[in-house]
């Protein structure tokens, strides 16, 4: 029903940006069933390759499983996921991670009995290169890959100004550093795209402000793309570029800020149809 | 024929440990424990009914009742006593617990009736059947256990479909705490699962002993293991699972005896019940579980 | 900077206590023996004691920082012994010294285990849970079923094998020996374990299993015990590393076997069943999950206990088994927590990563 009312450019969202280079992402009519409901269909999105790109919707829209579709922790049923041009068709969670797609998790998914630091090196696991037989009887190449480690998890847990919580146990923090750290993990891994699901949930306005800075710094240091789930409609509109609307698996708009924020469709799926006298 | 035997004998067998296996299931479907010590309470039963006609002359039918009435209070009271204050704890500190109360019901017994086998008089008086000329015999235990198995699992199943305690229990073992805001009192429905479940023990340890009759301190560990992978085999927390699990465990430890080797039938069993495994993660009618991420 | 460098120095200062634990434990007993105040039974235990250890430990490195449960430890125990018993009877006329006959057959039954952890680690990284748990049951109970029906042999045409009969080994009448008799297990075996056999092995393990877990490998096999899925999503395979995990700690239960078998002159395979590995499962548990020097000391300490309760005679298991079900009861009681948390906090350790399953 709502297919009539999509009203879709093909191509980058944002034309003026990265125009001269090709887009990190491109998802092609990506769609999913299970058992027979479709819970997201003829999902096309690029992404360019330093774009701050925003994902919205009513809850249930379909917006984490178009996460779990482009980590694979769901195989897609139709459609393609081009990442840098490289179809990641056949590919699982590790391989897509290994080819650079790192991310967040709406429900907080630390390893919750390691420090901080460890959490943010276990990220760093793919990097390293010295083999098990290296680290049990401490040869040279464990104590140089782990001082290397350790000092790219300090540098990244200081975006957040996280880097003396460093040998805290991760479970035992707030709940809004728990959120940083996730992000500070994903980073860890050297990703070329980085997703964000809901990461200001849970936090007050200024945390949420500090939060959109970060996420600026962290776009402008390692000059990657950024896609983000989330409900707080200012900090959307403040620091994405290109915002794409889903409703009921299907996208229902896609533009800049302004036109989605002057979009009837989307007005109507947030806050209803008007009854028509 | 011998096939016909051989096969009765499996159903028969089985029959057993679809019975303790029923117990098992409940009780995990329920405290999502696994409870070690559901084989020694076999034991137990087997004892109570030992004793009661031996020493004090009992009949057969008040000797079962008696040692029914003894597992089922040993079973309230165990659950009071060692799992209840776990509830909030790791599954491995009750898994620990329960395999503590297991060697105390074995070392009590041990104690209590020293560590010679006791010769069981079996309690069914049912002539064997004799079929086809002579060439089948069915014994009574057989026919005993088999009915026995059948009534209880029908009974079960109409008690956890239609009444109002065995829907407390399903609602319980689906969501405690949503059963207890309905108003269901959690701590009486988990008694009740474990004083069933119990009883049921003590009517399988009746018919083992009556099929096996030697009676030892240990003799409830074995049959307690093989039922358990007998829960886990149909799906544990599945009623009509574990029945299934038990019956094909009898019929393929029976017949791993008769067509392969005596010696390596527990292994032939384990064997089957890992591969069934690799096939069907969760059992023949486990539900598969998927985390939602 | 500073903070930097207390934060590496907590694990390297927690690792120095648990040698050095040990190696005081095994001066002090040493001096003891040579002073003859250790009684015959109580020397008796000391390669069982060390046997345990290392058992415990590898186990905690399953169930603890693996986070899978496993009740078939002692299958991968009866491989080394047994292996290592007929690798050390085989090379008893070539290798005519002791300890490195021990060391060689340790290896060699440390290996065998490893291979056939190979086997079992199938299941562990397609199930979950209990379903695991269960798994690992039954391969115990099959290596056992199987090592009873084993009959090895030993003449100048080197090993026989068969799972028929004494007989059925057609072993030659002069220079024939029989290893295993199936039921009736290995006999005449020359006993080679001793303490610092033991001793020595604990260390190994220990040098294996806590640098193992302070590297990147175990940073990984926790994080997947932590959240598999996240872990997927940060590119950590879990087949890699449960399989590493899994055979470093079937390998050092093997060596352990042997250990254990080469202190005894016969030993049977009913000897490694399910409630040895339930006994292994016990010192980790109450040694606590993914803590290695609580492994070694429950497990010293538990398997003294009986011997220190022999004057209850009877009553000792029957005690054994309610000092089990209490510790349990009052370890997980919310407010002796409370209460171990308050006194713990001034210094909450690194290492003692304690994880519910």
């Amino acid at each position: 029903m709502f297919s009539k009312l999509v009203n879709v450019p093909s191509g980058a969202m944002i034309p003026d940006r990265d125009i001269d280079k090709s887009p990190i992402l491109e998802c092609i009519n990506l769609g999913i069933t299970f058992g027979g409901l479709k819970a997201v269909e003829n999902f096309n999105l690029t992404i360019g390759r330093t774009e701050i790109a925003g994902l919205i919707g009513p809850n249930g829209a379909g917006k984490t499983t178009v996460f779990n579709l482009l980590t694979k922790v769901y195989q897609p049923t139709k459609g393609t996921i081009l990442l840098d041009g490289t179809d990641t068709h056949g590919m699982n969670t590790i391989q897509v991670n290994r080819a650079g797609i790192a991310r967040t998790f709406q429900n907080i998914r630390l390893f919750s009995n390691l420090s901080v630091e460890d959490n943010v090196k276990a990220g760093m696991d793919n990097a390293m290169k010295y083999n098990m037989w290296e680290g049990i009887f401490r040869l040279p190449r464990y104590h140089k890959e782990e001082k290397i480690a350790h000092d790219r998890a300090l540098e990244l847990l200081s975006i957040f100004d996280m880097q003396d919580l460093a040998s805290a146990k991760s479970g035992s923090l707030p709940y809004g550093a728990q959120r940083r750290l996730e992000i500070v993990r994903a980073l860890a891994t050297n990703p070329s795209l980085l997703l964000l699901d809901e990461p200001a949930a849970g936090m007050n306005p200024s945390e949420t402000a500090e939060l959109m800075e970060n996420i600026r710094k962290i776009r402008d240091t390692f000059q990657i793309a950024v896609l983000l789930i989330e409900h707080d409609m200012k900090l959307v509109m403040n620091i994405c570029e290109g915002i794409c609307v889903l409703n009921f698996g299907h996208v229902i708009a896609k533009g800049s800020p302004e036109e989605i924020q002057a979009n009837p469709a989307v007005i109507e799926a947030y806050l209803g149809k008007k009854k028509e006298a | 024929m011998a096939i016909l035997m051989n096969l009765i004998n499996g159903i028969s067998l089985g029959s057993v440990y679809a019975i303790i296996a029923l117990g098992y299931t409940m009780v995990y479907g329920i405290a999502k424990m696994l409870n070690f010590a559901h084989g020694d309470v076999i034991m137990v039963g087997g004892y109570m009914a030992f004793c009661s006609m031996t020493y004090l002359n009992w009949g057969p039918v008040p000797a079962v009742l008696l040692a029914i009435a003894v597992c089922t209070v040993l079973g309230i009271v165990v659950e009071r006593l060692a799992y209840k204050p776990l509830r909030q704890a790791p599954s491995l500190a009750v898994l620990i617990t329960a395999i503590g109360v297991s060697y105390f019901l074995q070392n009590a017994a041990l104690l209590i009736w020293g560590s010679d086998p006791k010769v069981f008089t079996s309690v069914i008086h049912i002539p064997s059947q004799r079929l086809f000329d002579g060439q089948l015999i069915i014994t009574g235990t057989a026919v005993a256990t088999v009915l026995s198995c059948v009534v209880i699992m029908i009974a079960l199943s109409l008690f956890t479909g239609k009444t109002k305690m065995g829907k407390a229990m399903r609602a319980v073992s689906e969501d405690k705490g949503a059963a207890q805001l309905m108003g269901i009192n959690v701590n009486f429905t988990i008694s009740m699962t474990f004083a069933i479940g119990s009883g049921l023990a003590a009517i399988a340890g009746v018919l083992l002993c009556s099929a096996y009759p030697t009676l030892m301190p240990t003799t409830g560990s074995m049959p307690g293991i093989k039922a358990f992978t007998a829960a886990v085999f149909g799906g544990i927390g599945s009623i009509p699972g574990a029945m299934i699990g038990g019956i094909l465990l009898g019929i393929i430890e029976i017949f791993g005896k008769a067509y392969i080797s005596t010696q390596l039938s527990d292994a032939i069993v384990f064997a089957v019940l890992i591969v069934v495994l690799l096939v069907k993660p969760t059992g023949l009618l486990g539900k598969q579980i998927r985390e939602k991420v | 900077m500073k903070k930097k460098f207390r934060a590496a120095g907590k694990t390297a200062r927690s690792n120095f206590l648990t040698f050095g634990i040990v190696v005081a434990a095994y001066i002090i007993i040493m001096a003891l023996q040579s002073g003859g105040m250790i009684s015959s039974a109580m020397s008796g235990l000391m390669v069982p004691i060390c046997a345990y250890i290392v058992m415990a430990v590898s186990l905690n490195l399953t169930v603890g920082i693996m986070g899978n449960l496993s009740l078939g430890h002692a299958g991968f125990m009866s491989v080394g012994a047994f292996v290592g018993v007929i690798t050390a009877m085989s090379l008893q006329a070539s290798i005519p010294s002791g300890p490195l006959r021990l060391a060689l057959s340790m290896a060699v039954g440390g290996l065998c285990a490893g291979i056939v952890s190979l086997i079992v680690v199938i299941p562990v990284l397609r199930l979950q849970g209990d379903y695991l748990a269960i798994v690992t049951l039954a391969f115990g109970e099959i290596i056992k079923n199987i090592v009873n029906c084993l009959y090895v042999g030993l003449d100048k045409n080197g090993l026989h094998f068969t799972m028929k009969n004494a007989m059925a080994l057609n072993l030659d009448a002069a220079t024939g020996k029989k290893i295993m008799q199936g039921p009736m297990g290995a006999v005449g075996i020359t006993k080679l374990s001793s303490l610092t056999a033991g001793f020595i092995l604990i260390i190994l393990s220990l040098i294996v299993v806590l640098n193992l877990i302070n590297s990147r490998a175990g940073r990984a096999i926790m994080s997947l015990r932590d959240n598999r899925i996240a872990a997927e999503s940060i590119g950590i395979s879990p087949a890699r590393y449960k399989i590493m995990a899994f055979v470093t700690s079937a390998v050092l239960a093997g060596m352990a076997g042997t250990l254990y078998a080469m202190n005894f002159s016969s030993i049977l395979a009913k000897k490694f069943d399910f409630n040895t590995s339930i006994l292994v499962l016990v010192f980790v548990v109450l040694g606590g999950m993914g803590n290695i020097r609580g492994s070694i000391i429950a497990a010293a300490v538990l398997t003294v206990l009986p011997e220190m309760l022999r004057q209850f005679a009877d009553y000792r298991m029957l005690i054994y088994a309610i000092v089990l079900i209490l510790v349990m009861l009052i370890t997980n009681n919310p407010r002796t927590k409370q209460l171990l948390a308050k006194i713990r906090s001034p210094k909450s350790g690194k290492e003692e990563t304690e994880h519910v399953l």
